[in-house]
């Protein structure tokens, strides 16, 4: 099989800002035509490995390539890109037939083309007559389109696009998340997303880059961040999460507060090692546990928040009071077993459903 | 730990080269218009009448002269004074102006920017009309007299009065209604309430206008001029060594001397300015002044005051204009407006002036966006940039009289080949847009800052040229500071005295020089009349920017509206 080359390869990338270390030799590569979404917290580093691909903060060191052209030295006019900003920064005294239209006129095309083109485009993103308004006078969900058929226009290899709906309120941010998917999908357009939520990155993305810290704790479809989290960090980052504190006492076993939990087996741990377990709430199990299943512990329902759809349930171990974790519970399940504050009840902590970090 | 990270040499596209050219050009421009003559006006102070160098000497006589260095003393009277009294009284102003509910508020706010469209000696003008030797009001000072340091404080009041009313009507309007309303719900009194939420909010503007104040009166020409009598300044002083004795050398020393305090002035507010941060977040809610019945009366009365006198100076100065023979025929004509019989150039000088602050206005305008676009958008290049900042920073601590002197030293040098703009127009308009360059630098980077920052990322993504989004883009939406700039150079190029008046040439002379020249061969009403024709038009050009404001630019900017 011959050697995949890859549309986009960033090696051994470095960004210091004076003393501050903002990006710490991240490599990725972006296979062409894939949705990639770079999640993490404020200040990870996630918008500056974005505007280093773009060449707007160019990288201290490493270097990044395009469709195998090594584009590190680039400015960013000399780089193939469309970008979205979270401020659209559309021009406001340009109609948005104007602003679509803004990267055509340069290329020396005739007016009718630019204008079939401008009229296509604002078809695409579902805009068809709002060419003659200025951007003051749409909405918010209205400008951003408005901007995607702006960097789309010149027909880019690569659209990045910087937190683009996180000025936009839920409702809105909902369908465009949609909207922005199937978009990408049709035309095959190789993009990149910074966000902060992980909602977002969880249905948009193909696949997601988890940073922290200016380093990349994983990478991997959607799925696999969620089930099979490398790290603590992407751990908690992403979704909700237990975590117990406790000895690991052979390759698959924990000790937490005396009691014993078999798991995965774990590779490079060694037994005696400090390991949080973990477990997500909603892989806590409590009906119908057949006589012999593993990793069963009685416990006592120590609070229930109401959350709408189901109840988090705080359960403390009857054994050791300090050892607490929460629960999905379904407003059937509640019903059925009766539970409120202070009930009794055995649940099991599905051993291929626990995670063991350092 | 070093700052400096080696990093990766990045190419410069087309658009960056474009813009480093044009950084280089500006300092150069720069250079040539506040650098160089400053430098030449410093060497000046170290030579002879002959241009041999002698050191200090200079400096020690000028030291060890009673007379001069008294003029040093008396400026900072008179500065101190003036500012002791302008500020108070600009304070209350504006917080009825922002903090108060005042009938016809737009009436009190633009009679108080009146004396800004005056040429400085108008007032002292005025004033010798009310309290001269012959004036209305003589009387009333009990056998003092006018002419001295209490007409010049008077005289400073009204010239001062409008820039620190500006300052602090600015600080003043931005308070949030939220700090209000937590104190009142605290249960603090109103006093309390002032010293503790007020007057700290509005300390920056403050401190500001004092400085801005204390300059002013520092460096001014004209009022000394027309009411000191004998009493002298460093402003007069560098007058009377360059002017009337041509001892230049003696006149760059007071010069330098006259720089002191307006850069220490002007290093303390750049200090004091750092340390402010914004009271007004996104997220403040403005405050609306309510109805008080016994505050508003009270402030409605003080505005009224205020008004009445500087409509008095204003009116005397107009009414002084057109009597025929004061005070003895107070019959009214317009002979004192035919300017050909008091100065050689009778309207021309006025046709100058208005050449004069088209071009500054065209030109100055130009540079000073181009040139502040230019600073803030260039990627990378710190070192220059900081060097245009600097220079763009200059003219505000540089007093007219002092960077005009620095012109004549500069580009009357032998061997200079800019010598031939010495005695031209194009030396006035030089000069006016140096002089005034940092308010208008600020104005446009201001401007510029509070538009979206990646408009050029965008169109460098587009492959659209930068300049290309300059025109189509940022210029259109700056439209407005632009006109404000414009608008500030014309009207103080109309009505500047103090850095022109070592450079006009007979055909160049401008109209507020000539009304400095007729008042100082003895006919008050005709330079009254100069000074009235200079008030009507730079305040008419304003009008006119305010209309063309509400109507016209209303329909070119659809796309503000909502």
């Amino acid at each position: 099989m011959a050697a995949m080359t890859y549309y986009l390869e960033v090696r051994n990338l470095s960004k210091r800002f004076g003393d501050f270390t903002a990006l710490r030799d991240v490599s990725l590569d972006v296979v062409e035509g894939e949705f990639v979404c770079f999640l993490g917290p404020s200040g990870c580093g996630k918008t500056t490995l974005l505007r280093s691909i773009a060449g707007l903060d160019p990288q201290t060191s490493g270097t990044i390539s395009q469709k195998g052209r090594d584009i590190s030295a680039l400015p960013p006019a000399q780089r193939d890109f469309g970008i979205v900003f979270q401020s659209y920064a559309l021009f406001p005294n340009l109609s948005v037939t104007d602003n679509v239209g803004y990267g055509l006129v340069n290329r020396r095309q005739n007016k009718g083309a630019i204008a079939k083109r401008v009229a296509e485009l604002l078809a695409l993103v579902g805009l068809p007559d709002a060419g003659p308004k200025y951007p003051a006078q749409l909405s918010g969900g209205q400008q951003q389109r408005v901007a995607l058929a702006r960097a789309l226009a010149t027909s880019p290899g690569l659209l990045l696009l910087d937190e683009p709906l996180s000025a936009l309120d839920a409702r809105v941010r909902l369908r465009l998340r949609h909207e922005i998917k199937a978009l990408q999908r049709t035309l095959g357009v190789t993009t990149i997303m910074v966000t902060h939520d992980q909602e977002e990155a969880l249905t948009m993305a193909d696949r997601i880059v988890v940073m922290n810290h200016g380093v990349i704790e994983q990478v991997g479809t959607p799925q696999e961040i969620y089930r099979r989290p490398a790290t603590a960090f992407v751990a908690d980052f992403v979704g909700s999460m237990n975590f117990m504190a406790g000895t690991l006492v052979a390759p698959d076993r924990v000790k937490v507060a005396g009691v014993d939990f078999a798991c995965p087996p774990q590779e490079g741990l060694a037994p005696g090692q400090k390991v949080s377990l973990c477990i997500r709430p909603e892989d806590v199990r409590v009906r119908d546990l057949p006589a012999n299943i593993a990793n069963r512990v009685p416990v006592e329902v120590a609070e229930l928040d109401f959350v709408g759809a189901f109840c988090r349930a705080t359960l403390k171990a009857q054994a050791a009071a300090d050892v607490a974790v929460t629960a999905d519970f379904s407003s059937n399940l509640i019903r059925d077993l009766g539970v409120e504050i202070g009930t009794k009840l055995d649940i099991a902590l599905p051993p291929d459903r626990l995670r063991v970090f350092a | 730990m070093s700052l400096v990270v080696p990093g990766l040499k990045v190419g410069l596209s087309r658009d960056d080269l474009m813009m480093r050219a044009g950084v280089v050009l500006l300092a150069a421009i720069l250079l040539m218009m506040l650098g160089l003559p400053l430098w030449a006006l410093l060497a000046k102070g170290f030579e002879d009448r002959d241009g041999k160098f002698v050191g200090l000497a200079n400096y020690v006589s000028y030291f060890s002269t009673p007379a001069l260095f008294q003029s040093a003393l008396n400026s900072l009277q008179v500065a101190t004074i003036t500012t002791l009294i302008v500020v108070p009284l600009a304070f209350l102003y504006a917080y009825a102006l922002t903090r108060t509910v005042l009938p016809m508020r737009w009436l009190f706010q633009g009679i108080s920017l009146i004396p800004i469209f005056a040429p400085s000696l108008l007032p002292g003008l005025a004033l010798i009309y009310l309290f001269g030797t012959q004036g209305f009001f003589k009387a009333l000072l009990g056998g003092g007299s006018i002419y001295g340091i209490d007409g010049i404080v008077i005289a400073q009041v009204f010239y001062c009065f409008p820039h620190a009313t500006l300052i602090l009507t600015t600080a003043l309007a931005t308070a949030d209604a939220r700090l209000y309303e937590a104190a009142e719900v605290l249960g603090t009194s109103k006093r309390r309430i002032f010293f503790t939420v007020t007057l700290p909010g509005a300390k920056y503007g403050l401190i500001s206008a004092a400085l801005v104040v204390f300059t002013l009166v520092i460096t001014d020409f004209g009022i000394a001029k027309v009411i000191g009598g004998n009493f002298n300044v460093l402003a007069t002083d560098v007058y009377k060594k360059v002017i009337g004795q041509q001892d230049f050398s003696m006149g760059a020393v007071v010069g330098m001397v006259l720089l002191a305090p307006a850069a220490l002035a002007f290093l303390v507010d750049r200090l004091v300015q750092r340390k402010q941060v914004a009271l007004l977040t996104a997220r403040a809610v403005p405050l609306v002044p309510r109805p008080k019945l016994g505050r508003d009366l009270f402030f409605t009365a003080f505005c009224l005051l205020v008004s009445a006198a500087i409509l008095t100076i204003l009116g005397m100065a107009i009414w002084g204009s057109l009597i025929k023979y004061w005070p003895y025929n107070l019959s009214l004509t317009l002979d004192n407006y035919d300017f050909a019989k008091f100065d050689a150039n009778g309207w021309d000088s006025y046709w100058n002036s208005v050449r004069m602050a088209l071009g500054a206005a065209v030109f100055g305008t130009l540079l000073m966006f181009t040139g502040a676009w230019l600073n803030e958008k260039t990627r990378g290049f710190g070192m220059m940039r900081g060097v245009v900042q600097f220079l763009a920073f200059l003219p505000m601590a540089v007093p007219g009289l002092v960077l005009g002197l620095g012109y004549i030293f500069f580009f009357n040098a032998p061997g200079n080949p800019l010598g031939f703009l010495y005695a031209t127009m194009g030396i006035l308009v030089l000069n006016t847009v140096a002089h005034f360059y940092t308010v208008g630098h600020l104005t446009a980077a201001t401007a510029l800052k509070q538009i979206d920052p990646e408009f050029e990322a965008v169109s460098a993504s587009l492959k659209v040229p930068i300049w290309r989004t300059f025109v189509r883009v940022t210029a259109p939406i700056c439209l407005p500071a632009i006109l404000d700039i414009a608008i500030y150079l014309f009207v103080n190029a109309m009505t500047t005295v103090s850095s022109v008046i070592f450079l006009y040439a007979p055909d160049t002379k401008l109209a507020s020089v000539a009304a400095v020249n007729i008042e100082e061969a003895g006919t008050t009403a005709a330079a009254a009349a100069l000074c009235v024709v200079i008030v009507l038009t730079s305040a008419a050009v304003k009008a006119a920017h305010l209309i063309a404001d509400r109507f016209l630019f209303a329909r070119l900017q659809v796309w503000r509206r909502r």
